[in-house]
């Protein structure tokens, strides 16, 4: 666990996000048992989630898809407002800024989407996918001098420079998430945030584009919080893990401490149901049922349904997060209890 | 004998300024209740030999050469006709994206029981029974409730466990699966290929399961076969490949993965791109990215040779081959 002196880059306080599934009045309208009723479903996308992120640090968090990793990731970027919590950067509340004032947090914090056939516009060539964001945050640049920087940023992703000019058609998968990367970096942010940056390449050229990225965050300082569902590569990238989910903090640990001893019985499921090289035959703990909709959560522990560990505790209280001797952070009444180490 | 029978298959693309060779030469053979994994990246080739197999290439797609014998037949000179016969009875397929698999406006029991008439003189309260047999068969809760049930109602686990099931219906001897997990989760993905593999092993079925993830092959097959721009490059049984690689190609594909690199290094990456099949580079079509490529990979395409339990088709392979036998002869 990193001590407590160590400088925040990033604080997560109580975080929530839901999301309205009937906007109009109309849609909440229902009739049930011979009564009209207003009744509002929403899905619960995050919740209650805190976590810190320290400063040249690489947080992992992984989870299923519908777990909330990708709407935790879009809160802390400022890309959606929460429904409650904070955002601190770097000490600073960030979630409540004008536009305006956002500004040049917005230049700090740069994200990799997952898609790079979706995440560069088509109709700019990538000179100008690059070069619009440099002249935005710093109107006085000259053309010449806003080049010199996307050109210098091209080099070091290993896009050469001298392809500028051609649009994003033009280019591979691998390539095109260079690009994207390219065009986070040239902001010199302080903070990166990738969402499922290589999920959408081949085998190959995931090892390429992950080298660049540790690459970038050696030679820059930078600090990361990266999405992903691939527990190889958290294993390789992070040097903390959260497991989320449902929209819930499971366990958040040092990556070695979680691979090594994952605690939470949804963290050991996870882990097991990785296919290895090694591996003759598939070999996972079994999960009861499926991921349920996060649409109305029951109070209780939102993996309940699928524990074999859970019991009536679990199916009334929501289990809050504690830390554990190794410094683990893990939130499950029967590790709490001591009925599983 | 075997079941399958793959000899020199050529499938080749009709464009407008040239036609592309999707598929160069693959041979291959698979016995009854074998496991084959096909791995490779995308456009190497993997999904248009499972198409290829059932004669399901679409325009401007063909199969230019080449024999598939399948139970004594030649699918490729099937009548669309006969090889309805075959596909879906005796071969079944199951498809990447269990979202677009099902028609998402008939029921699962409209679905299952379509295809079972289709194929069979049966009944519809017969062809349910079977249908809820199926269903059972692949562990789905309340069979008999589900059969009312539109696609929409069911979690992508679900619905690729009834597409499982209608696969099975017809008691196939072969089910090709073009990545039949990778839109689902780890601990999904898991169930399935576990159930999977169960069904092929009880009912002796062949599989054929094509994949980009080398973990989900070593998990599920007894031999594999690597693909590179349309050619097989590799192929052996899977713990061999897996554990001792030949191929420059496979030992890279291997090595890449994050699990072979000590946390935190840089992962061993293949430099550059598969190359476009309308541009491939001539001699190896790995050369240009190969660390171990020489003149001769330049100029003239590697022959797929045995060596002891693997085929390989590499010429640094062959040269140690030989040197290593003459070493040998000497000694």
């Amino acid at each position: 666990m990193v001590d407590s002196i160590a400088p925040d880059l990033i604080e997560v306080k109580n975080l929530e996000k839901r999301f309205a599934l009937d906007e109009g009045f109309l849609e909440t309208v229902k009739f049930r048992g011979g009564k009209i009723l207003r009744e509002k479903r929403e899905v619960h996308a995050v919740n209650n989630v805190s976590l810190n992120i320290v400063r040249g640090e690489a947080l992992c968090v992984v989870g299923e898809s519908g777990c909330g990793k990708s709407t935790l990731a879009r809160l802390v970027v400022g890309l959606l407002k929460p429904s409650a919590g904070q955002v601190l950067y770097g000490g600073t509340r960030i979630d409540n800024l004008s536009a305006k004032d956002m500004l040049p947090y917005r230049r700090k914090m740069q994200m990799i989407f997952q898609n790079p056939y979706a995440s560069l516009n088509a109709r700019m060539s990538i000179e100008q996918a690059l070069m619009e964001p440099v002249k935005v945050h710093n109107p006085r640049l000259s053309r010449a001098e806003i080049f010199d920087k996307v050109a210098e940023v091209m080099q070091a992703v290993g896009v050469d420079p001298s392809w500028a000019k051609r649009y994003p058609h033009e280019f591979s998968g691998g390539q095109r998430q260079r690009i994207a990367i390219a065009r986070a970096l040239t902001m010199d942010p302080e903070f990166v945030i990738a969402d499922e940056p290589i999920s959408a390449l081949d085998v190959s050229i995931q090892a390429q584009v992950l080298n660049l990225m540790l690459e970038a965050k050696d030679q820059r300082g930078l600090t990361y919080l990266f999405i992903t569902h691939d527990l190889s590569v958290v294993q390789h990238f992070g040097t903390r893990v959260a497991v989320f989910y449902l929209g819930s903090l499971c366990e958040l640990a040092d990556t070695k401490t979680l691979f090594d001893t994952p605690k939470h019985p949804y963290t050991q499921a996870l882990l097991s149901a990785v296919p290895k090289l090694s591996d003759e035959a598939p070999s996972h703990i079994r999960l009861k049922g499926e991921i349920p909709t996060p649409i109305n959560l029951p109070p209780g522990c939102p993996f309940e349904s699928r524990c074999v560990h859970a019991n009536a505790r679990c199916l009334a209280e929501h289990p809050a997060p504690l830390q554990k001797p190794d410094g683990a952070i893990v939130a499950c009444h029967a590790v709490e209890e001591g009925r599983i180490d | 004998m075997s079941l399958l029978s793959v000899r020199d298959l050529v499938v080749k693309f009709a464009m407008r300024h040239q036609t592309l060779t999707a598929l160069d030469h693959i041979s291959f053979e698979l016995a009854q209740g074998e496991r084959l994994g096909i791995v490779g990246e995308s456009g190497a080739g993997k999904s248009i030999t499972g198409f290829a197999i059932l004669n399901l290439l679409s325009q401007p797609g063909f199969i230019a050469g080449g024999k598939i014998m399948f139970d004594g037949k030649d699918m490729a000179a099937l009548s669309s006709e006969e090889i309805r016969l075959i596909r879906g009875d005796r071969i079944a397929m199951i498809f990447q994206d269990p979202m677009v698999t099902l028609n998402p406006v008939l029921t699962i029991g409209e679905q299952m029981v379509e295809t079972l008439q289709a194929h069979r003189n049966i009944s519809r309260s017969d062809a349910e029974k079977i249908a809820i047999v199926k269903l059972r068969e692949v562990y789905i809760p309340a069979p008999e409730e589900r059969l009312s049930q539109y696609p929409h109602e069911l979690s992508g686990g679900m619905r690729q466990r009834i597409i499982i099931a209608i696969a099975l219906l017809l008691d196939p001897q072969l089910i090709i699966a073009d990545e039949p997990t990778t839109a689902l989760d780890v601990t999904i993905q898991a169930d399935i290929m576990e159930l999977l593999l169960e069904l092929c092993q009880n009912n002796k079925v062949s599989l054929i399961l094509i994949t980009h993830d080398l973990g989900v092959v070593s998990q599920m097959t007894e031999r594999t076969l690597v693909m590179y721009a349309g050619k097989i490059i590799e192929s052996g049984k899977t713990r061999e490949i897996v554990n001792d690689p030949q191929h420059p190609y496979t030992q890279g594909l291997i090595n890449a993965l994050p699990q072979q690199t000590v946390a935190g290094h840089r992962l061993k990456q293949i430099p550059g791109n598969m190359p476009g099949l309308g541009s491939l580079p001539p001699g190896c079509a790995f050369h240009p990215r190969c660390d171990f490529a020489t003149d001769i990979c330049k100029k003239s395409v590697p022959e797929f040779v045995s060596f002891a339990d693997v085929k390989v088709a590499c010429h640094e392979v062959a040269r140690l081959h030989k040197t290593k036998k003459a070493e040998a002869k000497d000694g």
